[in-house]
Order: structure tokens, then C-alpha cells, then sequence
């Protein structure tokens, strides 16, 4: 047979568009779902979706809408998440979904329309320098000038995006590349020329972490997204791990689900605004054992008192993590599955035990933190306190097929401490970039990934409106989601650093006018309910889960309540403020700087 | 240059970086860099295998020595990147640069900037009545010398193509 250089028999390539190769790659990748906005430059791509019937195309209001969609749906899936849209405006509108994905690690496949190659350069009608604008937000991007390298490139986008650790990519390409005819080749044949991320672990790293382990006193298992991200296997050894050494467990926004929250081990969110006991046992352990996490500033509080005693595991695909923020005596660099696989094999076959006598001595500490109740808050009989609304959606929605987006702030942080995530792929928040109007287009994601399932957003009245064209979206395809509002007319995180660092002046962060948003969710063909006293919120949120449309609940909260326990900045863990403690906690002008 | 140069435990360190030589992977490094806040002395780039469509970056950086390990991880997580290799630390390199000096006068001045460049090796490569452009080739340290003496004697302009760099012995980076 002929064979050209590459080794590929030409009978196996089928000459096509571009534009047709585009579609026939997202098929060949598995693709069924993608979030998207028609223009210009993209319109050859659009005719060729016209008569596609595998694909399904989710018409989004806003591009920005469209990738946190895709967002949403990777999360909730482990699938990557598609993005199309046109040059220019398109593309600039993406870069917040793109920067967001690179931050939280989500595989994201944005392809650009971009102008004809001729024109670039020119400042032609909606040219953007989409390579030059995305290279900062994306793991890898390309412009393909030439329709031969289309397809192989296509094909090497998915595999940088779901690979390794996974993040954004951006394919643009050009309107006259998207009209040529050139040879498709399949995913199949497509080996990148450098790309290799290593996914197998060092073994004697491995032994290294579990000796450790076995003589710790004061151990604690530290995880996060990158749990999730190695898939429900992970998920799963992680369990095994825990039941075999009976080691406590905290976990990062991002990791929430992969380890039960029921389970008699798990201490809770760490962090700013996490509990009293997962903070503490960061800053007493003798051995931590971070599975997946990057030791982010929200997590380590002021670095130089970050846990000062204790050795530390750590488990990254991403090699640049190791000792980024904090030294590492034991760096793990691999795939979370494939590592937590062998440290399970060696410590059950190296027969390891555990100090049993420290440990107990350690869960009777552990206990005494406990003993704290550091996410209690004084009810009201009168108003309805966030904490209490979440309490309630948690309790009425508990044992359905649930998932739950948010937004960013006081409520997603109410949310992250109170709703106990059992399962991964459960919970989908901005995390790394904390995207105000990531949840509404996320819910709508997860939703047409899972139609079926309780779709939940616990959003602020503020972050919602930033993205609330979507509803529209949500309207057209039938998914139900449920935007639950935490209405309390501030940006209520804003307020409470107002309150705490800037001498109660609230500069700017008061709502004056609101939209009301039982008339609003009508106005898009949803429905729409309010809460405005506790006796009432029980039947709402029952009313809300039963109708099979697309709901804004406008949930009256107390605007005054902060979200504790937490953290000043520049604090260490042991130095956590309470609800009960005084509000003015002093904080140092090196504090003042941080975010 | 920036406040860290102060901080005693900055060191400076030449890096190569092998990468295939497709559109934008120097704007990828020097994004880093700049993205990252790390310093940049001298960068040089080029390509060195028309047929394996690679090229080779060498960039002479300074930070502490936790900032170099991450400059490394970060260099060696771009996708376009064959491999990085610190000349500092990794193994023992041979640096050189080269630089075309033009220094501009007449009389003793210029009598002194010619014996000086024969010292230093440097070969004249255009001269006026009233001028010379020497070519000099050696360690960067040699250049900054030369430089520096030739300051007194009329210099108008410097080019300088920042640090190349390659291991000793028979292996390749």
C-alpha cells in the first residue's frame, strides 16, 4: 500500500473541509455535547454542525457562559468540555472561562474562528490576536494556517487537554482554513513530538511516603482536586487508604466529594474559611500527606507559619507544584490513582501498621477541636440566616441525585463548609480564579450532561447577574436548574473584609437597586420563588425541587451575617477567628496586602 | 536592576532550553518569565536542527535557589519543550557571548583602544579615521571588562548577543 512519510497509509485519509474535518474530530474524540456561539469567522464550522445529528449544540447567551458551561459538564463528567466560537469578541469573551479552567485544572477544547490567513495582521473585522491573548490562560494553543495540519493538531488538543494534568487548550483557525479541502486523519494515528507527562510513580518515593506514614504520630491527609481529576478510581483507593490507617482527612474546595463527608475520619474543609479541627490538625500534624493539592494560598494562610512541624508527602502530576509554596520532604510526582495504587500494594504487603497508641492519643485532640463546633452560627426564629437556608437545602435534598454548582463568596463558602458531598464530580466551583457567574452557566453544563439529575446553583444575588443570560439557555434546552439565591443586596465577602479590614466602610459593595427575581425568572420563561422568613423556606425549596423548569430562588438571607469560622489574613491556622470572637481582629498591615 | 539583588542568596543561572521551533514558543518563554515575574539577563535563540525542526533557547536568569528549581519546572511543563538543562547546577557548561564595540576618537585615545583590543583578542572589523567596531568574543565577565575600558576611550555603542552555551566533554544536553 502507499504509504507517505509519516508511515500512515493513504487510503486510510479522507479528503474533506476543514470545516467537516472539525466536526468529524470532536466525533472521532467522542464528543456529543458542545456549548457554543455562531459569527462570522465560524460559519463554515456552523454549516457543517447544521445536519450533524451525533453532536448535540447548546446555544449559550454569552460566550463567556458557553466555557464555564463546558466547565461545568467536564467536571460533572471527567469528559472534556467543548467550546465553539467566533473570532474577535468570541474569543476575548472566552478568556475568563479559559483562565478559570487553567486555575482549576478542567479540560477544556475551545475552538476559535479567527479571520482568513490573508487578513491577519490587517485589522481586519473582528481580529483579535486570539493565540497571543489565550497564551497566558491555556495550557497550549495553536493557530492552524494550514488545513493539512488541521486534523492532527485537533486530535493532539484533546490529548494536552484531558492528559497530564488537565487544563484549557484553544484551537483557532482561520475562516479560509475552515472553506479548504485537505486530508482527515484519525485520533488514532496522532502521537505528539514532545508531550509526555509522567503518570507512574517513583516506587521509592512510594516506600518513602509509607515508612513515614507508619511512624507517624499526629498524621492527617491533606487532599484535593487533583483526586478528582485521576477519575473515581481515586476516589476510591483514597477511601481504601483512609480505612487502612484510620488517619484523619481534610480537603480543599476543590477536592470536596472525593472522600465522604460521613465518614468518621473527615474533619472538614481546610483553609480560610474551613474548620476549627481540619486547621488545627494542619498546623499540629507530624506527617501530612497532600494527595492532589498545591498548597494555595487559601489553604496555607501566612506560609512561614504553615504547619511548622511536620513532614510532608506530596502527591502532584504537575512537577512545577512540588516545592512552589512549601518544601516537600517526600515529592510523589504521578498520576493520584496510579500513586494512592501503590502505596495501598506496599502497605498492605510490606504488612505497615500504624502507631496505634499516638493515633488515638491524636483523635482524642482531634476531638477536643472538634468539640469547638466551629460552624455553628445563632439561629433566628425572624430572618433566615445563609447558614441555616443551606443547612436546609442540604437536609430536603440529601439522598438525590444531586449536584451543585456555585458561585463566588460568603454563600459558596457557606456551601463548601455545610453541604456534605459524598460522591465526586458532585460539587463544581471556581476555585483557583473564584469566578463571580461561574455557577449558573456551570448548572447548565452538568445539566445537559445529566438531565435527569437535581441540578442545584447556591449563588449570590450579586455573582448571579453576571452571568443570568444564561437562564435563557436553560429555558431552550428544558433544563431544570435551580438557581438558588442567597439574597443578602451586598457582595457579601466584599462587606465582610469592609467590616473586618477596612473599618466598617462599605465602599460600593451595597446593591442599591435589585432586580426582582421572581418576575425575572418568569420574564425567561422559568419560574420563580421568594423566601423571605424561615417557616416558609422548607415548603419553597420543596416547591423549587419539584418543578421541572428552570428556577430562580430568591432566598431573603440576613445581609449582615459573616462567613466564619475564618482566618484574618497573614494568620497562621492555630489563629483562627469564631463567630462568637470579637469581629475587630487585629490584622497587620502585611496582612492588609493579601487578597 | 530589582530589589532581590540585594538578598544575598541570589544566584545567577544560564538555562538551555531545547524546543521544536513552532510559531510563538519564544513569546511562550518570555510570557513565562514575565507572567511568573522571573528576571531575564540575556536570552539568545536560534535554530540548531533544521531537520528535526528544533531550536535552542539559552537564557541567563537570576533568582534564589527556589525560584531557579521553579523556573525549570515551569520551562519543562511548556508543551513545545524537548528538555531543559541548567549549566549552573546540571553540569559544568562553557559560556560565551559576543559583542561588537564601537568606539569613536582620534590621538592617544585611539591608539590606546587599539592596544587594548589586542589584549582582549578582539578583531577590527570596520574602522574610519575616527573610529573602530571591534568584534570580541569570550565569558560575559570578559565583555563587561572590556566594555568598562573602552569607556574612557570613546565608546558610542554596544551590541551584545547575550550567553551561549554548551556542556564539556562528549555528551549533548
Amino acid at each position: 500500500m502507499d504509504r507517505d512519510e509519516t508511515g500512515l497509509a493513504k487510503a486510510d485519509t479522507v479528503e474533506m473541509s476543514g470545516a467537516e474535518m472539525v466536526i468529524r474530530a470532536l466525533k472521532d474524540q467522542g464528543v456529543k455535547h458542545i456549548f457554543g456561539y455562531p459569527g462570522g469567522a465560524v460559519l463554515p464550522i456552523y454549516d457543517a454542525l447544521f445536519a450533524e445529528e451525533g453532536i448535540v449544540h447548546v446555544l449559550c447567551r454569552h460566550e463567556q457562559g458557553a466555557a464555564h458551561a463546558a466547565e461545568g459538564y467536564a467536571r460533572s463528567t471527567g469528559k472534556p468540555g467543548v467550546v465553539l466560537v467566533t473570532s474577535g469578541p468570541g474569543a476575548t469573551n472566552v478568556v475568563t472561562g479559559l483562565t478559570d479552567a487553567l486555575m482549576d485544572s478542567i479540560p477544556l477544547v475551545v475552538i476559535t474562528g479567527q479571520v482568513a490567513t490573508h487578513l491577519i495582521g490587517t485589522d481586519a473585522f473582528q481580529e483579535a490576536d486570539t493565540i497571543g491573548i489565550t497564551r497566558a490562560c491555556t495550557k497550549h494553543n495553536w493557530l492552524v494556517k494550514d488545513v493539512d495540519d488541521l486534523a492532527r493538531t485537533l486530535h493532539e488538543a484533546f490529548q494536552i487537554a484531558t492528559t497530564g494534568r488537565p487544563g484549557p487548550v484553544v484551537v483557532d483557525i482561520p475562516k479560509d482554513v475552515q472553506f479548504k479541502r485537505g486530508p482527515y486523519i484519525g485520533p488514532q494515528t496522532v502521537k505528539h513530538r514532545t508531550y509526555r507527562p509522567k503518570t507512574d510513580p517513583d516506587l521509592g518515593a512510594i516506600v518513602r511516603a509509607i515508612d513515614l506514614m507508619a511512624n507517624a504520630k499526629r498524621p492527617l491527609f491533606y487532599t484535593g482536586g487533583g483526586i478528582i481529576n485521576a477519575g473515581p478510581e481515586a476516589s476510591k483507593l483514597l477511601r481504601e487508604l483512609v480505612a487502612a490507617t484510620g488517619f484523619p482527612v481534610t480537603s480543599t474546595l476543590m477536592g470536596l466529594g472525593a472522600f465522604p463527608a460521613s465518614a468518621p475520619e473527615w474533619l472538614g474543609l481546610v483553609g480560610m474559611h474551613g474548620t476549627y479541627e481540619a486547621n488545627h490538625a494542619m498546623h499540629d500534624c507530624d506527617v501530612m500527606i497532600c494527595l492532589g493539592a498545591r498548597f494555595d494560598d487559601r489553604v496555607t494562610g501566612k506560609i512561614d507559619l504553615f504547619s511548622p512541624d511536620s513532614k510532608k508527602i506530596h502527591l502532584d502530576i504537575d512537577p512545577a507544584q512540588i516545592n512552589k509554596n512549601v518544601h516537600v520532604d517526600v515529592p510523589i510526582v504521578a498520576d493520584a490513582a496510579k500513586a494512592l495504587k501503590e502505596m495501598l500494594h506496599f502497605w498492605k504487603t510490606q504488612k505497615r501498621k500504624v502507631d496505634g497508641v499516638a493515633l488515638a492519643d491524636w483523635w482524642t485532640q482531634i476531638d477536643h477541636w472538634r468539640a469547638k463546633k466551629s460552624l455553628s452560627f445563632r439561629n433566628s426564629s425572624k430572618i433566615i440566616k445563609p447558614q441555616y437556608a443551606v443547612d436546609r437545602l442540604y437536609e430536603l435534598t440529601r439522598g438525590r441525585d444531586a449536584y451543585i454548582t456555585t458561585e463566588v463568596g460568603q454563600h459558596q463558602m457557606w456551601a463548601a463548609q455545610r453541604f456534605k458531598f459524598e460522591e465526586p464530580n458532585r460539587w463544581m466551583t471556581s476555585g483557583g480564579l473564584g469566578t463571580m457567574g461561574y455557577g449558573l452557566p456551570a448548572a447548565v453544563g452538568v445539566q445537559m450532561a445529566h438531565p435527569d439529575a437535581l441540578v442545584i446553583d447556591i449563588a449570590g444575588e450579586a455573582s448571579v447577574q453576571m452571568t443570568m443570560q444564561e437562564m435563557s439557555t436553560a429555558v431552550q434546552y428544558d433544563l431544570p436548574i435551580k438557581i438558588f439565591i442567597l439574597n443578602n443586596e451586598y457582595m457579601g465577602m466584599v462587606r465582610q473584609w469592609q467590616q473586618l479590614l477596612h473599618g466598617g466602610r462599605y465602599s460600593h459593595s451595597y446593591s442599591q437597586a435589585l432586580p426582582d427575581f421572581v418576575k425575572l425568572a418568569e420574564a425567561y420563561g422559568g419560574a420563580g420563588f421568594r423566601a423571605t422568613t424561615p417557616d416558609e423556606l422548607d415548603a419553597k425549596i420543596m416547591e423549587m425541587i419539584d418543578v421541572k423548569k428552570p428556577v430562580l430562588f430568591d432566598c431573603r438571607v440576613d445581609p449582615n451575617e459573616n462567613c466564619y469560622p475564618m482566618i484574618p489574613s497573614g494568620k497562621a491556622h492555630n489563629e483562627m477567628i469564631l463567630c462568637d470572637a470579637e469581629e475587630t481582629a487585629e490584622v497587620s498591615d502585611e496582612g492588609k496586602m493579601l487578597v | 536592576m530589582s530589589a532581590a539583588h540585594k538578598t544575598p542568596n541570589i544566584e545567577r543561572h544560564t538555562i538551555a532550553v531545547l524546543v521544536d521551533n513552532e510559531a510563538g514558543v519564544l513569546a511562550r518563554i518570555i510570557g513565562l518569565f514575565s507572567g511568573r515575574g522571573y528576571n531575564i539577563e540575556s536570552l539568545t535563540v536560534a535554530e540548531v536542527d533544521h531537520a528535526a525542526h528544533t531550536s535552542r533557547v539559552t537564557v541567563v536568569t537570576s533568582g534564589t535557589p527556589d525560584v531557579i528549581e521553579q523556573i525549570e519546572a515551569q520551562l519543562r511543563r511548556l508543551v513545545p519543550v524537548h528538555g531543559v538543562t541548567n549549566w549552573t547546577t546540571a553540569a559544568p557548561g562553557i559560556e560565551r557571548e559576543m559583542a561588537l564595540v564601537k568606539v569613536a576618537g582620534t590621538g592617544d585615545k585611539r591608539a590606546e583602544a587599539m592596544r587594548i583590543s589586542e589584549i582582549f583578542r578582539a578583531h577590527i572589523v570596520d574602522t574610519t579615521h575616527t573610529s573602530f567596531v571591534f568584534e570580541i568574543t569570550g565569558a560575559p565577565d570578559k565583555i563587561d571588562n572590556f566594555v568598562d575600558l573602552m569607556r574612557p576611550l570613546g565608546l558610542v555603542d554596544v551590541s551584545r548577543t547575550g550567553v551561549a552555551a554548551i556542556s564539556r566533554g562528549p555528551e549533548a544536553m
